[in-house]
C-alpha cells in the first residue's frame, strides 16, 4: 500500500499575523514556520493506515515551495513517513495550479490513497483536495474525522479512523458535516481530506529525527511535470478586521445583566 | 447578460438549508453590480419540495434537477450536474454558501469548469468587470481582496456576512431540467443526524458556548440555553475531547457564529475559537483567568467559576420577565 500526504509550509497558527500598512502583505519578521496542522494529521492518519495493514508500504510526503519546504518534509520523515517529494517553485500558486501538480506527482507515484489537509491555516481555501480528486476522476471524502473522543483509548492506542474495507479495496470515511456525520465508501484509489479530530498526530522522536536526515527527497519542478503554474487569481490588497473596542469587567451578574438589558439592550 | 448561479441546498429532512438563503442574497448583490441576471439550482430526490421557497427571493429563474440517484448528497454525483447546467447557461459566477455540502461540492464544481475559487467570500466590490471578493485568511486575522480571472468564477458565501433573502420578491420562472447523471466511486453509507430540541448555532440570536472551564459538565449552559431560546456551542477542546458533539464547534475550522449575544464561559479564548465568533454582535466573558485572552475581544467580562456565575445569571435575568 502506498499513501501520498501533502504538507504545505504555513506559519505557526499560534503566530500574531499582522498586515503591512501598504497591505502587500503579511509582515514576516518573527514568525515561525510549520507543517499545516492538517497536513500533520494526514501523515499521523498515512502512518497509521500503513502500520495496520501494510508495514511494509510507505508514505511518501509531498511539497511544493522553495527550498524551505524540505524543513516540513523532513519533519513529516521525521514522524516516519518513508520518502519525500519537493516540487521546487517560488512565487504565488493557485488551487489550480497546486491540484495540477499534485495530480502529476500522483499520477507519477500512481499511491492507493492521497490524504491531504482540509485546508491550509494561512488562506483557508478548503479546496485542493477536491480539485485534485475531479482532475484525477477519483472518489472524494473531504473532512475525515472521529467517531471516538481524542481522548479515547482507540486514539491512545493509535487506531486509524480511515478504515479499509474488508476486501481491501475501498475505505470507509466518517466525514464532519453540518448536523451530524457523514459515512461514504470511496473505491481506491480515492482522495480524502482531513478534519481536526481525525488524530492527534505523534512527537517526532529523537531517532526518527536522526533517520529522517538520511531519507530521500526527490526534486521536481512544475516544468519538469508540465504543469502551468500562471496564477489565476490575483491578491490586490491585504487589510486587518475592524478591531472590537475594549470591553469592561464587571464586578458581579447584576451588574452584567443591567448592561445587557440597558445598555447592549441584548436582553 | 451575465448569469450569476448560486446553488440551494436541501437538508436530508427535505426542508430548505436556511444558509441558501443567505448565499441568495450575495448572490443578488453580485448580479445586481456585475448587471446580471440571477438564477437558483436545486438538485434532490425531489427538490421541488422547496421550490415555493426559493420561488420568491428574487432569482428570475430556479432550476430543478430531479434524479433518483441525487438523493444522497455526493460531490461526485452533484459537481457534474452542477458543472452541465453552468455550461449550459453559460453562467459566469456559480455560488453557494459555505456550508459544509458547498465546501465539499464547489471546489470540485470548480475543477470541472476550469475556474478559479474563492472560499467564504465576506463582501462584493466594485461592479462589471472590475469585480473583486473580500474573504477571510490566517483565522480571520486579514481580509484578502481577490480577483479571480478565469472565465467562470466559483465563490462560497459566509452566511453570517449576508443577510437572509426574504420572501415575496417577485415569482421566479420555475424551470425543471434532466441533470446529467454520472456513476461515482463513492457511496453513501449512512447519516448520524445529532438532534437538538434548541436552535441551530448558525441561526441562533443568542449563543452560549462551553470549554475545557466545564469539566464537560454542560448543565447550567444547556439549562441557561433553553431559558434563553440559545444555541449551546464549545470550543475545540471540548469536542476534542468527546464531551460535546462535533457540531457544536465554534471556531475557524467548526462553525462560524455571530449572534446579537455569544457568552463564552470557561472558555480562553484560543485564536482558532476567536476566528469564529469575534463578529457577534454583543460578547460575554465568563472565566476564573482574568489573564484569559478571551477578555480581550469581550463587550462584558467576569471573572469567577462559570458553576456559580451562570445559575446567578438565570435568576437575575428571570427578574426580567
Amino acid at each position: 500500500m502506498k499513501i501520498l500526504v501533502t504538507a504545505k509550509r504555513v506559519e505557526d497558527p499560534e503566530s500574531k499575523i499582522k498586515v503591512k500598512p501598504d497591505g502587500t502583505g503579511i509582515v514576516q519578521e518573527g514568525l515561525k514556520y510549520k507543517i499545516n496542522p492538517f497536513d500533520e494529521i494526514g501523515v499521523e492518519e498515512g502512518l497509521r493506515l500503513i502500520a495496520k495493514h501494510d508495514p511494509k508500504g510507505e508514505v511518501v510526503v509531498v511539497s511544493i515551495g522553495g527550498k524551505e519546504v524540505q524543513e516540513q518534509l523532513r519533519h513529516a520523515l521525521a514522524m516516519g513517513a518513508h520518502r519525500a517529494v519537493w516540487v521546487n517553485h517560488t512565487g504565488p500558486l493557485d488551487q489550480l495550479a497546486i491540484a495540477g501538480l499534485i495530480q502529476k506527482v500522483t499520477e507519477k507515484e500512481k499511491p492507493d490513497l492521497v490524504i491531504l489537509g482540509k485546508q491550509s491555516i494561512d488562506d483557508d481555501q478548503n479546496q485542493v483536495g477536491q480539485y485534485l480528486a475531479e482532475f484525477l476522476g477519483w472518489g472524494q471524502a473531504t473532512f475525515a474525522s472521529k467517531v471516538e473522543s481524542l481522548e479515547s483509548e482507540a486514539e491512545k492506542n493509535k487506531v486509524p479512523a480511515v478504515t479499509l474495507t474488508a476486501d481491501g479495496k475501498a475505505v470507509r470515511v466518517v466525514r464532519e458535516v453540518d448536523n451530524g456525520l457523514a459515512t461514504v465508501e470511496c473505491q481506491l484509489p480515492a482522495v480524502v481530506t482531513t478534519d481536526l479530530r481525525l488524530n492527534q498526530p505523534r512527537y517526532a522522536s529523537l531517532p526518527g529525527i536522526m533517520k529522517a536526515k538520511s531519507k530521500p527527497i526527490e526534486e521536481l519542478t512544475p516544468a519538469k511535470l508540465g504543469v502551468d503554474v500562471t496564477p489565476t487569481i490575483q491578491v490586490l490588497k491585504l487589510s486587518s478586521p475592524p478591531a472590537r473596542k475594549a470591553g469592561i469587567k464587571v464586578p458581579d451578574v447584576a451588574t452584567l445583566v443591567d448592561k445587557l438589558h440597558n445598555e447592549a439592550k441584548v436582553v | 447578460m451575465p448569469i450569476v448561479l448560486i446553488v440551494a441546498e436541501q437538508q436530508p429532512d427535505g426542508n430548505l438549508r436556511k444558509a441558501s438563503l443567505n448565499a441568495i442574497s450575495a448572490g443578488k448583490q453580485l448580479a445586481d453590480k456585475a448587471g446580471a441576471e440571477l438564477h437558483l439550482v436545486l438538485l434532490g430526490k425531489e427538490p421541488a419540495k422547496v421550490a415555493d421557497e426559493l420561488k420568491g427571493s428574487g432569482a428570475k429563474v430556479v432550476h430543478l434537477g430531479a434524479a433518483p440517484e441525487l438523493e444522497h448528497y455526493l460531490a461526485e454525483t452533484y459537481a457534474p450536474a452542477i458543472a452541465a447546467l453552468a455550461q449550459e447557461l453559460k453562467a459566469d459566477y456559480v455560488g453557494m454558501a459555505s456550508t459544509a455540502q458547498g465546501k465539499d461540492l464547489m471546489p470540485r464544481v470548480a475543477a470541472r469548469l476550469k475556474s478559479a475559487m474563492a472560499t467564504d467570500i465576506t463582501a462584493i466590490n466594485g461592479s462589471g468587470a472590475d469585480l473583486t471578493f473580500t474573504r477571510p485568511m490566517w483565522a480571520g486575522n486579514v481580509f484578502a481582496e481577490v480577483k479571480l480571472t478565469t472565465p467562470v468564477k466559483v465563490f462560497t458565501v459566509r452566511a453570517t456576512e449576508f443577510a437572509a433573502a426574504a420572501g415575496g420578491q417577485g415569482a421566479a420562472e420555475v424551470k425543471t431540467f434532466a441533470p446529467k447523471v454520472e456513476a461515482s466511486k463513492t457511496k453513501f453509507v449512512d447519516f448520524k443526524e445529532v438532534k437538538s430540541a434548541r436552535p441551530e448555532l448558525t441561526e441562533a440570536r443568542v449563543v452560549i458556548s462551553g470549554g475545557r472551564g466545564t469539566k464537560g459538565d454542560f448543565k447550567e449552559i444547556e439549562a441557561l440555553a433553553d431559558d434563553l431560546g440559545a444555541a449551546v456551542g464549545a470550543s475545540r477542546a471540548v469536542c476534542d475531547a468527546g464531551w460535546v458533539p462535533n457540531d457544536l464547534q465554534v471556531g475557524q475550522t467548526g462553525k462560524v457564529v455571530a449572534p446579537a449575544l455569544y457568552i463564552a464561559a470557561g472558555i480562553s479564548g484560543a485564536i482558532q475559537h476567536l476566528a469564529g465568533m469575534k463578529s457577534s454582535k454583543t460578547i460575554v466573558a465568563i472565566n476564573k483567568d482574568a489573564e484569559a485572552p478571551i477578555f480581550q475581544v469581550a463587550d462584558y467580562g467576569i471573572v469567577a467559576d462559570l458553576f456559580k456565575v451562570l445559575p446567578e445569571l438565570r435568576q437575575e435575568l428571570a427578574k426580567l420577565k
